[in-house]
C-alpha cells in the first residue's frame, strides 16, 4: 500500500452528498432514492436493509458508478464520480470497487479460475500475474480445489464466493455487495458470512445491502431504509456485532 | 384439420407480430429464388425472337453444306446437295449459294467473315429481313445486323473485304444462323466471325482468292418439327470418316436442323445463364445462412412463448410444427415472388441479340423451374429451421417458462488462447466463442460472399484478357450488369446477415456484457469486442472465400483467369473494414446497455 492510498484509506472512502434518483416523467414518476447522505470510512463494513423496492440495490449502483445520480454527489476515495464519462467510470470501477451480486453474474462459460482473473485481465494485467492472483484469491475463499470447475458444478455458496473472489481480484477500495446471500440455502449463508466476517477482519471497506439479519449483524453500522430514503441509523457496538455473530453461528 | 387450423393460426398470429423479421426472411429467400429463377429461365428467352426472326425470314427448317475435297482441286459434290431439295419432306428450297471465309476490315477494324453469295431476287427459303437499306447488288454488300452492331457500322459505311472495297447498302437479319459472335458454321468453323453477304459474283471474286469455300442449301420442311429427324438421317452415318479425312472424295453434305440453330442462338445468353445460375446458388446458400442467424435469434426470443404452449397441453411436436409452418409461408410465399421477379426481369436483363427480331418477352415458367425453385426455398426454410425448431420444442417447459437464455458453449482452447489478447480481442474471441454454430454461419456467409466476388473479379478479368469486350461490347455490357447485380446482391445479404448476428450477439451478450463492463471494461472496449466477435469470422470467411471463388471459376468457367493479384490481396482488409463497418452500428448500441438495469433483469 502507497503513501497516498494509506492517507486515502484513514478518511471517508465514500461519500454521498443529498443523492436522488428519479426514473420515469410526469404522473409515471418514481422516486427511487431521495437525498441520501452517507459516509463510509475505510475498514467500516455498513449494511443497508430495508422491504423490498425502498432503493436499496440503486444506492449500491450509484455508489458504485453503475448508474448515474438524478441529483447530488457520489465521492470515492476523494474523487467525485458521478459526473464521470462512461470510460472513466469503467476504469475506477476496475481499480477502486469490488461488486457482488445476489445472481453470482459469473460467465457461465469460464471456470472459476477464469471467472476470477477476469478483471484483472480487463485491467491489462499479464495473463501470468493474473492467473497468480486468482489462484491466491481462490485459496483464500476456500476452492483452490474447485478452480477448474465450471460455475454449473458448483453449489449456490461456491459461486458466491468465487464471485467475492472476483471482486477481490483488484484489491478494491470499497467492496459493494447486493443481497449476497439472497440466493443462498442456510449452510451456503454461513460460508458467506464467514467470508464476509474474515474480510471485515482485514480492514476491506464494506457496503452490503441485505434484508439478512445475520449479516447486518456483523456490521459496524445499520441503515434502515424506506421509501428511497434513509429512515435509521444505528452503530453497533463490537460486543453487539460479536454477539450477533455468535448467535449466527459464525464464532466457534 | 382442427390441429393444422391451430397451427396455422399460432403461425400466422406469431408472424403478424413480428412483421421486421418476416421481411428479412422474405428479402433474403426472395433474392434467392428470383436470381434462381433467372437463372434457369434466361435460357429460353432468347426462343422468341428467334421464332419471330424465324417467321418473318422464311427461315429454313435445315440447312446443307458441301465442301470440296480438300487436296486434288476436285469440286464440291454440288449434285448431291442439290439432291435434297428433292428430298421427300421437303416442300421449298434455296441455293446453293456460295459461302466463302474472307478477313473483313473497316474503321482500322479486322474481323474474320462469312460471305455467302445471294441472288438480287427473293430468295424461297431464307429471305433476310432488312432492317436498314437495301438488299445486295453487285459491288454492294448487305451486313449481318449483331455484327454490324458490334463494328458499328451502318448503311452508306465502306468495308474491305479480301482486300476489295465495297459499300454496305443494307443491314439484315436471318434465322439460317445464329447472330453474330454465334455465327452457325457447318463446314468450317475459323472462330468468332460475321456474316456479310454479297451478289454471286462478287462472291466467286471473293473466294477466287480465298482458301476455303463451300455451298450452303436452304430446305423447308412439311413438318418443321421434324427437322431433326430429316438432318439426322441425311447426316453423315456415325462412324464414317469426318469431313476433310477422306482426301480425294467429295464431301457429303451436312445438315443443321432449326433447332440447332435456336440452341446455337441461345449461347448468346449463356455467360449471363451461367453467371446467373453460379449466383443464384451462391444467395441460396447465404439465404441458408441468413434464415439460420435469423431463425436462431428469433427462437431464443420465443422460448418463453414455447413453455407457454407448452404449458397448455402443446405436444413438442405441435410446438415444431408451429415455429416450422411459420418460415415454410415465409419461403412459400418468397418462391412465389422470386418466379414472378425472376421472369419479369428476364426481359429486363436479358437482351438477346441485335442479331434477331423483336424484343425478347417474358419467357414462359415451366413445371420444373416452379418446381425446382419452390422446392429450393421449402429446402432453405427446413435446412435453416429444423434443428431450433426441433431444439425449442424439446425444452423444459419449467426453463423456458422462465425464458432461462440457452447456456453459452465453452471452447476451452480459445478461452486460454484468449487470455493474451488485448481486452477488445479478448472479449470477442469469447463472445465469438460463445456460440460456435453462430460463428461458423457468419464465417460461411462471408467466404460465400467473398468466393462471388472473387468469381466476378476473375469473369472482368477475363472478359478483358478474351478481348471480348472489343469484339462484342454490347454482350460484355449485359454480362458485367449481371454480374454486378448479383455482385450486390451477395453484398446486401451479407451485410444484412453481418448486422443481424452483431445485434443477435449483442442480445445474447448483454449479460456478459454488463458483468464486463461492472467488472471495469469501458464500453468501447465492449463496443470492439462485439465488433471483434463478427472480424473475426469475417477475416477467415474472407481467406477461405478466395480459394473458394477461384474453385468456383475453374468449376463452372470455360477457363480460369485470376483477377489482378492486388484485387485478391485487397478483398480481405477491404471485407474485413466493411464488417467492421457494418457491425459497428449495433456493437455501439449493444455496448451502451444499462449495467444495473440488465443485471437487474437476471433476477426478475
Amino acid at each position: 500500500m502507497n503513501a497516498s492510498e494509506t492517507a486515502l484509506r484513514a478518511g471517508p472512502v465514500l461519500r454521498a452528498r443529498g443523492l436522488g434518483m428519479e426514473y420515469g416523467r410526469g404522473p409515471g414518476l418514481v422516486r427511487a432514492l431521495d437525498a441520501v447522505e452517507l459516509e463510509v470510512t475505510a475498514g467500516e463494513t455498513v449494511a443497508v436493509m430495508g422491504p423490498s423496492g425502498c432503493g436499496k440495490s440503486t444506492l449500491l449502483h450509484l455508489l458504485g458508478g453503475l448508474e448515474r445520480p438524478s441529483s447530488g454527489e457520489v465521492w470515492l476515495g476523494g474523487r467525485r464520480i458521478d459526473q464521470l464519462s462512461e470510460k472513466a467510470l469503467a476504469r475506477l470501477r476496475r481499480g477502486t470497487i469490488g461488486f457482488v451480486f445476489q445472481a453470482f453474474h459469473l460467465m457461465e462459460e469460464l471456470t472459476a479460475v477464469e471467472n476470477v482473473e477476469l478483471p484483472a485481465l480487463l485491467a491489462g494485467q499479464s495473463a501470468r500475474s493474473a492467473r497468480r492472483r486468482a489462484t491466491e484469491l481462490l485459496e483464500q475463499v476456500g476452492l483452490s480445489d474447485r478452480a477448474g470447475h465450471l460455475p454449473s458444478a458448483l453449489s449456490g455458496g461456491q459461486r458466491q464466493r468465487v464471485a467475492i473472489a472476483r471482486a477481490l481480484g483488484n484489491e478494491p477500495l470499497v467492496l459493494l455487495a447486493d443481497e449476497p446471500t439472497g440466493n443462498l440455502d442456510s449452510a451456503a449463508t454461513l460460508d458467506v458470512l464467514r467470508l464476509l466476517d474474515s474480510l471485515r477482519a482485514d480492514g476491506q471497506t464494506l457496503v452490503v445491502v441485505t434484508h439478512d439479519a445475520r449479516i447486518a449483524a456483523t456490521a459496524d453500522r445499520l441503515i434502515t431504509m424506506r421509501d428511497g430514503a434513509f429512515v435509521e441509523e444505528t452503530r453497533l457496538s463490537h460486543g453487539t456485532t460479536r454477539r450477533l455473530g455468535e448467535l449466527a453461528g459464525l464464532e466457534s | 384439420m382442427g390441429r393444422v387450423l391451430l397451427v396455422g393460426r399460432l403461425a400466422a398470429r406469431d408472424l403478424r407480430r413480428r412483421p421486421g423479421e418476416a421481411a428479412l426472411l422474405l428479402l433474403a429467400i426472395t433474392a434467392a429464388t428470383a436470381t434462381l429463377t433467372l437463372g434457369l429461365v434466361v435460357h429460353g428467352v432468347v426462343d422468341k425472337p428467334y421464332q419471330s426472326t424465324r417467321e418473318a425470314t422464311a427461315g429454313p427448317d435445315v440447312i446443307a453444306a458441301v465442301v470440296p475435297p480438300p487436296v486434288g482441286g476436285g469440286h464440291a459434290d454440288l449434285a448431291g446437295l442439290r439432291a435434297l431439295a428433292d428430298a421427300p419432306g421437303v416442300t421449298a428450297s434455296s441455293g446453293p449459294y456460295l459461302v466463302t471465309w474472307t478477313r473483313l476490315t473497316v474503321n482500322g477494324r479486322r474481323a474474320t467473315v462469312q460471305v455467302q453469295g445471294r441472288d438480287a431476287g427473293r430468295a424461297a427459303v431464307d429471305q433476310p429481313r432488312l432492317t436498314q437499306g437495301t438488299w445486295v447488288r453487285d459491288g454492294d454488300a448487305v451486313v449481318e445486323a449483331a455484327f454490324a452492331d458490334a463494328l458499328g457500322v451502318g448503311a452508306g459505311d465502306e468495308i474491305v473485304l479480301g482486300g476489295h472495297p465495297f459499300r454496305v447498302v443494307g443491314i439484315a437479319v436471318t434465322a439460317a444462323s445464329a447472330p453474330y459472335p454465334e455465327l452457325t458454321c457447318l463446314s468450317f468453323c475459323p472462330g468468332v466471325a460475321g456474316l456479310v453477304w454479297l451478289s454471286r459474283g462478287d462472291a466467286r471474286s471473293v473466294a477466287a482468292r480465298a482458301r476455303f469455300t463451300s455451298y450452303v442449301l436452304n430446305l423447308k420442311l412439311a413438318d418443321p418439327a421434324a427437322a431433326p429427324a430429316f438432318a439426322g438421317a441425311h447426316n453423315p452415318r456415325r462412324g464414317s470418316a469426318p469431313p476433310g479425312t477422306r482426301r480425294s472424295e467429295p464431301e457429303p453434305p451436312i445438315l443443321l436442323a432449326w433447332q440447332d440453330i435456336q440452341a446455337a442462338s441461345a449461347n448468346l445468353v449463356r455467360n449471363q445463364r451461367k453467371a446467373l445460375l453460379t449466383g443464384g446458388w451462391l444467395l441460396v446458400l447465404l439465404a441458408v445462412a441468413s434464415v439460420a442467424v435469423l431463425v436462431g435469434g428469433r427462437m431464443a426470443d420465443q422460448i418463453r412463448r414455447v413453455g407457454l404452449l407448452k404449458a397448455v397441453g402443446a405436444a413438442p411436436s405441435l410446438v415444431a410444427a408451429v415455429l416450422l409452418a411459420e418460415y415454410l409461408v415465409v419461403a412459400l410465399v418468397a418462391a412465389a415472388a422470386g418466379l414472378m421477379l425472376g421472369t419479369s426481369a428476364a426481359p429486363l436483363l436479358i437482351d438477346s441479340s441485335a442479331g434477331l427480331l423483336g424484343r425478347t418477352g417474358a419467357p414462359s415458367l415451366e413445371l420444373s423451374t416452379v418446381g425446382l425453385v419452390t422446392a429450393v426455398a421449402l429446402g432453405v426454410a427446413c435446412a435453416a429451421t429444423f434443428v431450433p425448431a426441433v431444439r425449442a420444442a424439446r425444452t423444459s417447459t419449467v426453463l423456458a417458462l422462465a425464458d432461462s437464455a440457452r447456456a453459452p458453449r465453452r471452447t476451452g482452447w480459445l478461452i486460454r488462447a484468449s487470455r493474451r489478447l488485448p481486452v477488445p480481442l479478448l472479449l470477442g474471441l469469447r463472445l465469438a466463442a460463445r456460440r460456435p454454430r453462430r460463428a461458423v454461419l457468419a464465417t460461411l456467409s462471408i467466404a460465400i460472399t467473398v468466393s462471388g466476388i472473387v468469381a466476378a473479379l476473375a469473369a472482368h478479368a477475363d472478359l478483358g484478357e478474351s478481348g471480348a469486350s472489343a469484339s462484342d461490347p454490347a454482350r460484355t455490357e449485359r454480362l458485367n450488369q449481371v454480374l454486378l447485380i448479383i455482385t450486390i446482391t451477395l453484398v446486401a445479404l451479407a451485410a444484412v446477415n453481418a448486422i443481424v448476428v452483431t445485434w443477435a450477439t449483442a442480445l445474447d451478450a448483454r449479460h456478459a456484457s454488463a458483468v464486463a463492463r461492472a467488472l471495469g471494461a469501458t464500453p468501447n472496449q465492449v463496443s470492439a469486442g462485439l465488433s471483434s466477435a463478427q472480424l473475426l469470422p469475417a477475416l477467415v470467411g474472407a481467406l477461405f472465400g478466395i480459394p473458394g471463388g477461384i474453385a468456383l471459376i475453374a468449376a463452372v468457367g470455360d477457363s480460369v483467369t485470376l483477377p489482378p493479384a492486388w484485387q485478391l490481396i485487397a478483398v480481405v482488409p477491404v471485407t474485413v473494414l466493411v464488417v467492421a463497418g457494418l457491425t459497428a452500428v449495433p456493437a455501439l448500441l449493444g455496448a451502451r446497455r444499462p449495467v444495473a438495469a440488465t443485471l437487474q433483469s437476471e433476477l426478475a
